[in-house]
């Protein structure tokens, strides 16, 4: 990075917004998904990510599909459903100096990679794991997915008799340092918490609704975009602060809370009504619990832990990715060798 | 007498100590410079069930299982009469006193020695917590001293089994002194059996699990990260490249660790860390057996048309479903051979010997890379965690060989690239790793339909083509793979087997010769065949293909790919009873099929 303020038209890595774009979304007009997209593209911009650092990962579904459409330049990977934390994993633990980010849907997380997303919470690999969340299997036209509400209705009429699984809870309870949840029209909230989730050294999980405008947006639907509009419940209006970067907004003292991460960027979250920590996980249960009983969808950072160590920390990685070790650094050497095979007779 | 040549089996309890005393025995006669091939029989159990270990003793070297049993050593109540019968005529049988030998089990042909095993533990170490384990010591006494083994040699061998805990040398060696001393003053020396010291057949060898050198093979082909979830038998091989690379790959001053061992919360899991690792450019294995590979199908198929390197070694034990989890087969090579669906193929390494799992291992990475696919080490129980003597394994004189990765510069030099473009016309395309810095480097890597620059396409040309793209290299693949090895003179009557059938082969063919029935033999060594195969079969009239499972796998994929004129010359002779094979179970199928072949009814 070179110091002073870069041109008007291109962000600290010397990148238009042009490079962050990607493919033309085959998704339907109107999908939830296309606006994360978008709010993505601009996350990514503005966080100056190098197009090459970034591996994009996903699994199977129409969020899945997502990778393709933002930042064509970046190394993608579309594995097979419900299993993409896995391949993160290896990727991060192969080359610790990628960017992962991954993009997964409510039935690739929930339901068939629900053990998978578990455990990579549980060992908090390093990336940014995106959920676009809309209750329903587009690809195989709408059935209920795992995290539909009970109750919910679908286009055809069916309801869900079975209880929600929260993804957030979840994560929180399985000791995540980093969820989150938003909504796919509210951009202002969305790009803050992205660009936290880029800086957070960890699993970031971040639960975004994204209505289905095909099977599931009409009434009796709790993921349509109406009923997510009229029952969003926001815990805060955060800002991204790039590390070293001023703080220009003006925030009332008192009504702010800060966290700082490792690369010295803050996100700083303006309390919208209620004292909420997010440093809390009893507290983050227990809000996600009351807004689900009052039918409410609350958004923002839920909870963060910024102590806990990643897996590649864990693991006590050298910072030379492990991808770009050669034989010298790696094999036995020969004396050691003989002495080897001397210990078999 | 007999000398050096005889089967010795102990019979005990799972738990209790025994494999150590076995182990010692076996290294004991190996130091005595007569071959050994130990092979532990288990039960799927903790602590507890009956256990075998037999010690095949052969001055001829051979390292297949004997049915025929000399000496027994019954120290299991709950099989003694089930034991016994298994003993040859002429045999001999150590037992614990306390056993009735009356009964249907009774034998006037054999060599009956009593010893009160349970009274001189009891008497004689004072250590109750030990008094179990080193019960198993006193029977590695008795026998030496019926064989004819020095106290000295057992010492040698304590002290290579208690390598970093000395003070059980001395302990264990007591219990030995008591079995010795009982012997000679108890059991005046009936049976036939003597082992006397031999030179120029173990000299420089070494013992060794086949698990240990298939990851000692992943050590030196620079494997980074291993993704495994425990089962049997392929356990004991993650544990093993953890253990070398807690001793040879951490940084002594930062505690840096040149790899990661990630156990997986399943085997789905590990695969797909696996080829998460790959992709970004390391080198990563995962081990499993019989139950794990199905549970990988998904993933395989991925690897193969995505085209990202990986290696599975499968550890086979007998199936189907959970089968006989502590038993042998080779009963997963079709299975591992078009593992997924749609048209999936694979690389397959049949390792046979110890050598072999630590060369295929190592092979197994550059053959990885070179084609971008997964390869699958089919190893088997019998030699992932039994001890093999072999030749020390060879220090690598090459480097790796990562096969087509283009770098920034690459990018740079090259007037266009595409991903999946067939731009030597051998079928395998070149690759960038995530991390290259150039602006051309990206591409997509996914499951569904895709052209050469890594774009989706639902084009049929584009998919047919791409289809017959990943034969065409998988046609090279067939040129690069080890090459099977071939003894052969001409005779009319030929066999082919591979993987750990192969000890049993070498018995029998020389059993046959004895016979006046002279053979050819061909191992094949690695799937797809390689055209030596084909012609081996032309050059003959009946070629038996030997293997250890119930549906000729291996002879079924034989006659799907060998020319109409050769198929009939293919006769199939199977074991699968979970034991490994002895020759006699190649023997008796092949000179009845020899008759019937020769003599037409």
């Amino acid at each position: 990075m070179t110091s002073g303020a870069p041109p008007a038209n291109v962000n600290s890595a010397g990148l238009t917004r042009e490079v962050y774009k990607g493919l033309a979304s085959t998704l339907c007009a109107g999908c939830g998904h296309n606006s994360i997209t978008n709010h993505l593209i601009k996350a990514l911009y503005e966080y100056g990510v190098e197009p090459h650092k970034l591996a994009k990962m996903s699994g199977i579904g129409c969020s899945s599909k997502t990778p393709a459409y933002f930042v064509e330049r970046a190394h993608g990977f579309n594995g097979v459903h419900g299993r993409m934390p896995s391949l993160a994993t290896g990727a991060k633990i192969a080359n610790r100096e990628l960017m992962v980010l991954g993009i997964s849907g409510d039935g690739d997380t929930a339901s068939i990679g629900l053990g998978q997303y578990c455990h990579m919470i549980r060992r908090n690999v390093d990336c940014t794991y995106i959920i676009e969340d809309n209750g329903c299997y587009g690809l195989t036209k709408g059935q209920f997915s795992a995290t539909a509400d009970r109750g919910s209705v679908l286009k055809k009429g069916q309801v869900n008799e079975f209880e929600t699984i929260d993804v957030c809870g979840l994560a929180i309870e399985l000791g995540a340092t980093f969820v989150a949840r938003s909504f796919s029209g509210d951009g202002k909230q969305l790009i803050p918490l992205l660009q936290a989730a880029f800086s957070h050294r960890g699993t970031a999980v971040l639960d975004i609704i994204s209505p289905c405008v095909t099977f599931n947006d009409h009434e009796g639907s709790t993921k349509s975009y109406s009923y997510v509009k009229e029952h969003h419940a926001i815990l805060h209006t955060p800002d991204y602060i790039v590390g070293g970067q001023e703080i220009t907004v003006d925030y009332e003292p008192g009504t702010v809370q800060e966290v700082e991460f490792d690369d010295g960027s803050r996100i700083l979250l303006r309390k919208v009504e209620i004292d909420y920590d997010p440093t809390d996980s009893v507290a983050a249960l227990t809000m996600l619990h009351e807004g689900r009983g009052r039918g409410e969808l609350v958004t923002g950072l839920l909870y963060i832990n910024v102590k806990a160590h990643d897996l590649a920390a864990r693991e006590n990685l050298p910072q030379k990715p492990l991808a770009q070790l050669n034989e010298n650094e790696l094999r036995i050497s020969r004396e050691d060798w003989s002495k080897l095979m001397e210990s078999f007779k | 007498m007999q000398i050096n040549d005889l089967t010795i089996r102990a019979a005990t309890v799972n738990g209790s100590g025994s494999q150590s005393a076995n182990l010692v025995l076996a290294n004991a006669i190996f130091r005595l410079g007569i071959p050994v091939a130990p092979k532990n029989v288990f039960p799927s159990n903790i602590e507890g069930l009956p256990t075998w270990f037999d010690v095949r003793v052969s001055p001829q070297g051979y390292q297949c299982r004997s049915r025929e049993i000399d000496i027994l050593v019954a120290l299991n109540p709950v099989t003694w009469h089930a034991d016994v019968p298994d003993v040859k005529p002429g045999g001999a049988i150590i037992y614990e006193e306390s056993y009735a030998v009356t009964g249907v089990t009774q034998r006037n042909d054999v060599v009956y020695y009593p010893v009160p095993f349970a009274k001189m533990a009891k008497e004689q170490i004072p250590d109750a917590a030990l008094r179990k384990y080193l019960t198993n010591m006193i029977y590695v006494g008795a026998l030496a001293e019926l064989l004819g083994i020095g106290e000295e040699t057992i010492e040698a061998a304590l002290r290579a089994q208690f390598k970093r805990k000395l003070s059980a040398v001395d302990t264990n060696m007591n219990a030995v002194r008591l079995g010795m001393n009982y012997v000679r003053e108890n059991l005046p020396k009936t049976d036939p059996y003597k082992l006397e010291p031999m030179t120029g057949l173990t000299e420089g060898l070494i013992l060794m699990e086949g698990n240990t050198a298939a990851a000692l093979g992943c050590v030196m082909a620079g494997c980074t990260v291993a993704a495994w979830y425990p089962i049997t038998p392929s356990s004991s091989l993650c544990e093993s490249f953890i253990q070398y690379c807690d001793r040879y790959r951490v940084d002594a001053t930062t505690g840096e660790r040149k790899a990661a061992v990630l156990q997986a919360e399943d085997e789905l899991a590990a695969i797909g860390m696996v080829f998460g690792a790959t992709w970004a450019g390391a080198r990563a294995m995962t081990s499993t057996s019989g139950p794990g590979l199905s549970l990988m199908a998904e993933f395989a198929g991925l690897g193969y048309y995505a085209e990202l390197p990986g290696v599975i070694f499968d550890i086979q034990r007998a199936g189907p479903s959970t089968g006989l989890p502590t038993r042998t087969m080779q009963g997963d090579v079709a299975f591992a051979y078009t593992l997924s669906h749609g048209d999936t193929k694979h690389i397959v390494l049949l390792p046979a010997t110890a050598i072999e799992a630590y060369e295929f291992a190592a092979q197994a990475f550059d053959l990885s890379d070179r084609f971008q696919t997964p390869v699958f080490v089919l190893s088997d129980l019998d030699l992932g965690m039994n001890l093999w003597m072999t030749e020390p394994l060879a220090y690598p004189e090459r480097g790796f060989d990562r096969g087509k990765v283009l770098s920034a510069a690459d990018l740079e030099a090259a007037q266009s690239w595409g991903r999946y473009r067939d731009v030597d016309s051998d079928g395998i395309p070149y690759r960038t790793l995530p991390g290259t810095n150039h602006p051309n480097a990206g591409f997509f890597t996914r499951g569904s339909g895709h052209n050469e620059t890594a774009h989706y396409s639902e084009d049929p040309n584009v998919y047919r083509n791409n289809l017959d793209r990943l034969n065409r290299k998988f046609e090279t693949a067939r040129g690069a793979v080890p090459k099977p090895v071939v003894e052969e003179s001409g005779k009319p009557t030929a066999l082919i087997a591979y993987g750990t059938s192969h000890h049993a082969v070498v018995e029998a063919r020389d059993r046959l010769h004895a016979a006046g029935v002279e053979t050819d033999y061909l191992r094949v060594r690695a799937l797809p065949f390689t055209p030596e195969v084909f012609e081996f079969i032309e050059r003959h009239e009946r070629v038996y293909v030997v293997e250890q499972n119930r549906d000729g796998q291996l002879y079924g994929l034989l006659r799907a790919e060998l020319p109409a004129r050769s198929i009939e010359r293919l006769k199939s002779i199977r074991h699968y009873n979970g034991v490994p094979i002895d020759a006699s179970a190649i023997i008796d199928p092949l000179m009845q099929l020899e008759q019937t072949e020769l003599v037409p009814a």
